[in-house]
């Protein structure tokens, strides 16, 4: 075990993971992050906490997801390289591993421009490919960047940080055969999971997935699937003109827009594409997130038939077999 | 002596200028000072918004523009289509070493052969890595 955290124990017994997504509030409203992560628990093997997702200002991806750790649910702390030099990076990390977090995202993180701090400087010292070698280097090695070591002194032991490190992949933005190559290279600097964009073009996943089994990467790497269920054909056509790098069928959009109760409906789309994606070769899990809609991850849960997860702590069958 | 001291730089203005103005034309250079042309289709990957020099971020449009200008092509997507043309997509597949700002707007060409940024020592690395990962298989 490289961490031992919820979602390396559940990807290791070989079970289908399935993971949330937790958006911290634009204010200091700490009861807010409590309920949504207990909405959570239960339902996910680990939560995504966004790090100032689209670039506006919220509460720290670190604070919260120290929060929710406190409620009883594990959380995959997402960092960006747009607000952080090399420097803070390797700090939170020591920082988020001395506060228990045991899974980090590694992102490249959304420009400043599209957010409400436009005229904020980016950091982007380093990239999201670097960022996780630097990350894997400091959990294998126990060395920083610059080769120093994770000793306080000298003589004092070796401590690196037990993190279960992982990276986000998008195949729906082009240049598509080069989205192959860079998973590629993620895997080569130690990613030990990968979540994907928010997949709503089937086809077009399965065609990614299709080249990442032929190469072989998805062996040395679990891929997790992402999903969103969708209030109203409203949100998806947003989506589809405002947010880049995503690809959305209009029969998806004509689907809701005909719907006589589009969050039902939203519910039904997500279900039944968690249940295609069960069938895919290739793929270990589904990650869940949702815009400002947490609540529905349980039903979403439960309705693809993901529920009950198994226990934080418990062994894994195949432990046990061998045992 | 304060004078003889700009005297002497002057090669050294002259040779960056030189640099700077072949390369701005050229390749529109951000003078990062330590240049990877070589591995990257010869097209300048700092002209990235987000700086990237081991791929795109996930952001780039339907239509290959970037999430962050609209208007101008993903310069990764440029980067892979030119390397293609010339058949060198298997030099994207190095993670590139990280940027040190130190030298930033120095003169890459000196800093290249001078080892200043560590770049000849990163390809020999690279060349051994290479080596033994043949053997390994060939065993």
């Amino acid at each position: 075990m490289k961490a031992s955290s919820n979602l390396e124990k559940v990807l290791t017994a070989g079970q289908f993971a399935v993971t949330g997504e937790i958006g911290p509030p634009k204010s200091v409203d700490a009861q807010l992050i409590r309920d949504k992560a207990r909405l959570l628990r239960g339902a996910v093997d680990a939560a995504n906490i966004t790090d100032n997702q689209t670039a506006i200002v919220r509460v720290c991806s670190m604070a919260a997801a120290k929060i929710v750790l406190e409620e009883g649910v594990e959380p995959v702390m997402q960092m960006t390289c747009r607000d952080r030099n090399r420097i803070a990076l390797q700090s939170d990390i020591l920082g988020a591993a001395a506060l228990g977090i045991k899974n980090i995202l590694c992102l490249s993180g959304d420009h400043q421009t599209l957010g409400n701090q436009p005229d904020a400087k980016g950091a982007y010292d380093i990239d999201s490919i670097q960022f996780v070698r630097v990350a894997v280097r400091m959990r294998n090695e126990g060395k920083l960047l610059c080769g120093e070591e994770l000793r306080n002194t000298k003589k004092a032991d070796l401590l690196p940080p037990r993190i279960f490190v992982g990276a986000a992949a998008n195949p729906f933005a082009p240049p598509l055969d080069f989205r192959i190559l860079r998973l590629a290279k993620k895997v080569a600097a130690g990613a030990d999971f990968i979540q994907t964009q928010t997949i709503f073009d089937m086809n077009l996943f399965k065609r990614w997935l299709g080249k990442i089994v032929d190469a072989g990467l998805h062996e040395k790497v679990a891929i997790l699937g992402g999903v969103m269920p969708v209030k109203s054909h409203k949100a998806l056509t947003y989506m589809k003109e405002s947010v880049a790098g995503m690809s959305i069928p209009d029969e998806l959009i004509k689907r809701m827009e005909q719907a006589s109760d589009p969050k039902e409906e939203g519910v039904k789309v997500c279900v039944e594409l968690i249940q295609q994606l069960r069938e895919l070769t290739g793929l270990r899990g589904v990650h869940i997130s949702t815009v400002e809609w947490e609540s529905i991850i349980p039903e979403v849960a439960k309705r693809a038939g993901l529920l009950p997860r198994p226990a934080p702590g418990e062994s894994s069958p195949s432990e046990t077999l061998s045992a | 002596m304060q004078i003889l001291r700009t005297v002497s730089r002057i090669p050294y203005y002259v040779l960056i200028t030189v640099e700077f103005l072949f390369k701005k034309v050229v390749f529109r250079c951000h003078m990062c000072g330590q240049c990877v042309l070589q591995f990257t289709g010869f097209t300048c990957p700092m002209r990235c918004p987000k700086q990237l020099r081991d791929g795109p971020c996930g952001g780039t449009r339907e239509n290959s523009h970037c999430e962050v200008y609209p208007e101008r092509k993903c310069i990764w997507a440029m980067i892979y289509a030119r390397s293609r043309f010339i058949h060198r997509t298997h030099k994207l597949e190095v993670i590139q070493f990280t940027i040190d700002w130190r030298l930033e707007n120095t003169s890459s060409w000196i800093n290249y052969f001078s080892g200043r940024d560590g770049q000849r020592e990163f390809k020999r690395n690279l060349k051994r890595q290479a080596k033994a990962a043949a053997v390994g298989q060939g065993a």
